[in-house]
């Protein structure tokens, strides 16, 4: 639909020319196995275009990578008696899990606001509330909050200029998956841009998945929890046996 | 060396979970305590999510209780009818314990409950074990002092549903030993220990249990009772982490087989007051996360329902 809007919208103004995205990933998978202790990704590409590079404003370059979007609730403390306890809370609607954002310049002057709110492309349009609850409270405090807490955790970074670009043809840059990941798949996009505007989209998925040991782990943790409690209870017991064969044995020597 | 946990979904150094198991190990050999009430704490710290930390926690407190409980079986010092009443008591607990922490976890409130438990409970203990110990040193070097007198507690034969208890030498009614089971089974579902820090003190000085048969009986309950409370969560909430366990239970065995050798040499009533500090240096670290203003007002939970 939008490439259809988009082609229609080129042959009305023919003097915009065609510019795509031909996007590499270094890896397509990322398997969290036992060792997993984050990841880096290079991504990079090249821009295809049919005539000549087009000069009434520079060719820039967004990346983002978003994990798979997960329901939030957001507590606020409060002196409750003396105590901290959680008093207010907030629900926000399914919100990115992971999220890195790379650029080739200052996201203010390449990318407009309409466009941010079309394509979804800063964190802020993002996460969005479910129902906007009938509250008093401060809600993009509330917003705010997870960003904060999440950029200190390593799970959301927006980082400015980072995108190599030369020639305006080719471009790469690098995003680093950290070692507290959610399993999912993870929507990588390239935005091209113009005059702040976006000219062309391409979209691939990055599949994390746990695998061997953590994968059988957890597959049977979710689907047979009986077994899997059972089998815990023994590893313990087994554990305990020989735990006080072992002393009795070191106690007769 | 970094471990990926496949259910608590975080990444941690295999030697920090090895060091901690090996640090409560040399602990719990060396005062003959459970140590769950210093582990789940100490998971807190190092950031393992709560509920994982608890679920966990409890299926690591089978492993050290039966291998303690194997030493008293041979003694003889287990009271099995006891322990089977405690026992029922404690189904019935952790079942309600279970709902507790599931319903608490909706609102926002398990962390709350969960460390207010430990506060009150760490220091009650605590603040007990220092005071008794401390009279206990005065006692040693006044030696023609008399104990105090054992109190009777008239009101605990008047129930009904008496049942005689062998091994212990007792004639009393099963409902004290149900409620009490009861109240370890509930601590053990919310606070991820095994509870024989109140279990102990309650059959010696509540149901009037003879000493030398406490231990093994409670450890006896505290099995079949943390076994279920592990079940619970495996089943309802996901929350075991059967990495962490394996690498907490190799810390500590190795740790109580050290801690068992240093505790023999040293005095008791040092080793109580030591323990009765550590007690009590836990609770004033997580009484001071309550009263001071938090860094961060702001927490982020997995929402939905919530």
């Amino acid at each position: 639909m939008r490439g259809l809007f988009l082609s229609l919208f080129l042959l009305a103004a023919p003097a915009i020319a065609q510019e795509t995205v031909v996007l590499g990933l270094s890896q397509n998978r990322v398997a969290i196995s036992a060792n997993f202790d984050g990841s880096e990704i290079l991504i990079f590409g090249a821009i295809k275009r049919e005539t000549k590079t087009p000069d009434y404003a520079p060719l820039e370059v967004i990346v983002a990578v978003t994990g798979p979007p997960q329901p939030l609730t957001v507590r606020r403390k409060e002196r409750v008696f003396g105590i901290w306890a959680n008093k207010y809370s907030v629900e926000f609607g399914p919100s990115p899990s992971f999220y890195a954002l790379a650029t080739t310049g200052p996201l203010n002057e390449i990318l407009g606001s309409a466009d941010d709110e079309r394509y979804g492309i800063r964190i802020r349009s993002l996460i969005r509330l479910d129902v906007t609850p009938e509250t008093t409270l401060n809600l993009p405090v509330f917003r705010d909050s997870i960003i904060r807490i999440r950029e200190n955790n390593g799970l959301y970074s927006e980082r400015e200029g980072i995108v190599k670009l030369s020639d305006e043809t080719l471009f790469q840059t690098e995003i680093a998956l950290p070692a507290n990941l959610v399993e999912g798949d993870y929507s990588t996009r390239v935005f091209l841009t113009r005059n702040r505007q976006v000219i062309d989209d391409f979209e691939t998925v990055i599949a994390v998945r746990k695998v061997g040991l953590e994968r059988w782990i957890f597959n049977l943790a979710h689907q047979r929890p009986l077994i899997y409690g059972l089998l815990s209870l023994s590893i313990a017991i087994f554990a305990g046996w020989v735990a006080s064969a072992v002393f009795r044995a070191l106690r007769l020597t | 060396m970094q471990i990926y946990l496949p259910i608590a979904e975080v990444s941690v150094n295999a030697f920090l979970l090895l060091g901690l198991g090996g640090m409560v190990g040399i602990l719990s050999g060396m005062f003959g305590v459970g140590g769950g009430f210093l582990m789940t704490p100490m998971l807190f710290f190092i950031g393992i999510p709560p509920a994982v930390a608890v679920a966990t926690e409890a299926n690591i407190i089978v492993a050290s209780s039966f291998s303690g409980v194997l030493a008293h079986l041979k003694r003889k010092t287990v009271d099995l009818k006891m322990g089977v009443v405690l026992f029922v008591g404690g189904l019935m607990g952790a079942a309600v314990g279970v709902q507790v922490f599931r319903i608490l976890k909706q609102m926002g409130q398990v962390e709350l409950l969960v460390t207010m438990s430990y506060v009150v409970f760490l220091g009650a203990v605590g603040g007990l074990m220092f005071i008794e110990s401390l009279r206990a040193i005065r006692r040693s070097k006044q030696p023609y002092a008399k104990p105090p007198p054992r109190k009777h507690h008239s009101w605990i034969h008047g129930l009904p549903f008496k049942m005689r208890f062998r091994t212990s030498g007792l004639y009393i009614s099963a409902i004290p030993p149900l409620i009490v089971g009861a109240a370890v089974g509930i601590l053990a579902a919310i606070m991820g220990v095994g509870g024989g820090f109140i279990m102990v003190p309650a059959m010696i000085y509540l149901l009037g249990m003879p000493t030398k048969v406490v231990i093994g009986t409670s450890l006896f309950q505290i099995i079949f009772v943390t076994a279920f409370t592990t079940l619970m969560h495996a089943t309802t909430n996901y929350t075991v982490d059967m990495a962490m366990a394996v690498l907490l239970l190799l810390g500590g065995v190795v740790g109580a087989q050290i801690g068992t050798r240093i505790g023999l040499k040293m005095k008791a009533e040092q080793l109580r007051i030591f323990l009765a500090l550590l007690v009590l240096a836990v609770c004033g670290k997580l009484a001071l996360d309550l009263l001071l203003t938090p860094s961060e007002l702001f927490t982020i939970g997995s929402g939905g329902h919530g």
